[in-house]
């Protein structure tokens, strides 16, 4: 069983090179100077309903690009909601693969439809991946959290 | 119908008066969820009271300034909106305008937040009478210099802003 000092030590090397591999950006620690001792879950509340939110934005997305005749303008309202919120919680790469989403939606007028079809089907792919990987590299983080708490230390925040 | 705003506290001011012991109150829309949520926190963090709005309709209903409404001011009292700019149905942008116009509520301070920095959006909500544009996503310290400012304009001789186009 790892002490107390270790398991910080992990949970603080786990979070460092989430930051330095771009997956997370400063909104993510400016979320954390909102938890305290009044609202000690606030982070996990926020990342859980970015967490609801994305999957269901991702489902919709996936779903108005299998339409025969596809709205754009929706799709772009999708990617912006999920812009917003990526931007919110600091999930710094989904943020930045929404961007680039629209960016091609824009160009629509240019190209033929199918070409476009499938190239926000390929934006739409790397989105999903963005988000899986976040997803998965911040429920480790909560869980890290949760081990040090357990062991009856402190989560050192900031790092 | 669902109930779409929500308030942090239960009870508001039978008083348009502001006191010491009394905290602000904001009144925040915004259509994205998550901002809702980090908004609210924001400003709870700085001793302010919240109500959330999802869509420019639902501030209205609440402000009172719905059409069909009657503005009853008596127990309604908001110190700050805060809107997000991009919003389905109507924009921060044209909520701003509907508060500005009415002559009960236009003293109100509005702040206009948008994840996107367009010079012509910024002009347009400071033209339109914004208290200021600020861009996504806010931070703590938005929220607590906003929060001096309510403080600034509700108690002007506590060494506030002087209210230069009030001058003879």
């Amino acid at each position: 069983m790892d002490s107390v000092v270790q398991l910080q030590r992990q949970l603080v090397d786990y979070t460092v090179q989430l930051f330095n591999e771009g997956l997370l950006d400063d909104q993510f620690n400016q979320l954390q100077q909102l938890q305290d001792e009044s609202n000690p879950d606030f982070v996990v509340e926020v990342v859980t309903l970015f967490f609801e939110d994305s999957e269901r934005l991702l489902d919709e997305l996936a779903k108005a690009l299998e339409q025969q005749s596809v709205d754009y303008t929706k799709i772009d309202a999708h990617v912006h909601q999920l812009k917003g919120s990526s931007s919110s919680i600091g999930a710094q790469r989904v943020q930045k693969v929404c961007i680039d989403f629209r960016n091609f939606c824009e160009e629509r007028n240019i190209e033929g439809q199918v070409y476009l079809q499938l190239t926000c089907q390929k934006c739409l792919h790397q989105v999903k991946r963005e988000y899986s990987l976040v997803k998965t590299k911040l429920e480790t983080l909560f869980k890290l959290e949760q081990k040090v708490l357990a062991a009856g230390g402190s989560i050192p925040w900031p790092m | 119908m669902a109930n779409s705003f929500s308030s942090s506290s239960s009870s508001s001011s039978l008083s348009m008066k502001f006191d010491f012991d009394e905290k602000p109150h904001v009144l925040a829309v915004d259509d994205n969820l998550i901002d809702r949520k980090v908004i609210e926190r924001l400003f709870i963090n700085s001793t302010c009271k919240v109500t959330t709005a999802e869509n420019a309709k639902r501030a209205l209903e609440y402000l009172g300034l719905a059409d069909g409404q009657h503005p009853n001011h008596n127990d309604l009292k908001v110190n700050l909106i805060i809107t997000d700019y991009s919003m389905p149905g109507m924009t921060g942008y044209e909520l701003l305008k509907r508060i500005k116009e009415s002559p009960t509520l236009k003293e109100i301070p509005v702040v206009v937040v948008s994840s996107e920095n367009i010079p012509t959006r910024i002009n347009q909500c400071m033209q339109g009478g914004a208290q200021e544009f600020l861009l996504k996503p806010l931070q703590l310290s938005d929220a607590t210099k906003l929060r001096c400012h309510i403080e600034k304009l509700n108690n002007p001789l506590q060494g506030g802003v002087a209210r230069e186009d009030e001058r003879a």
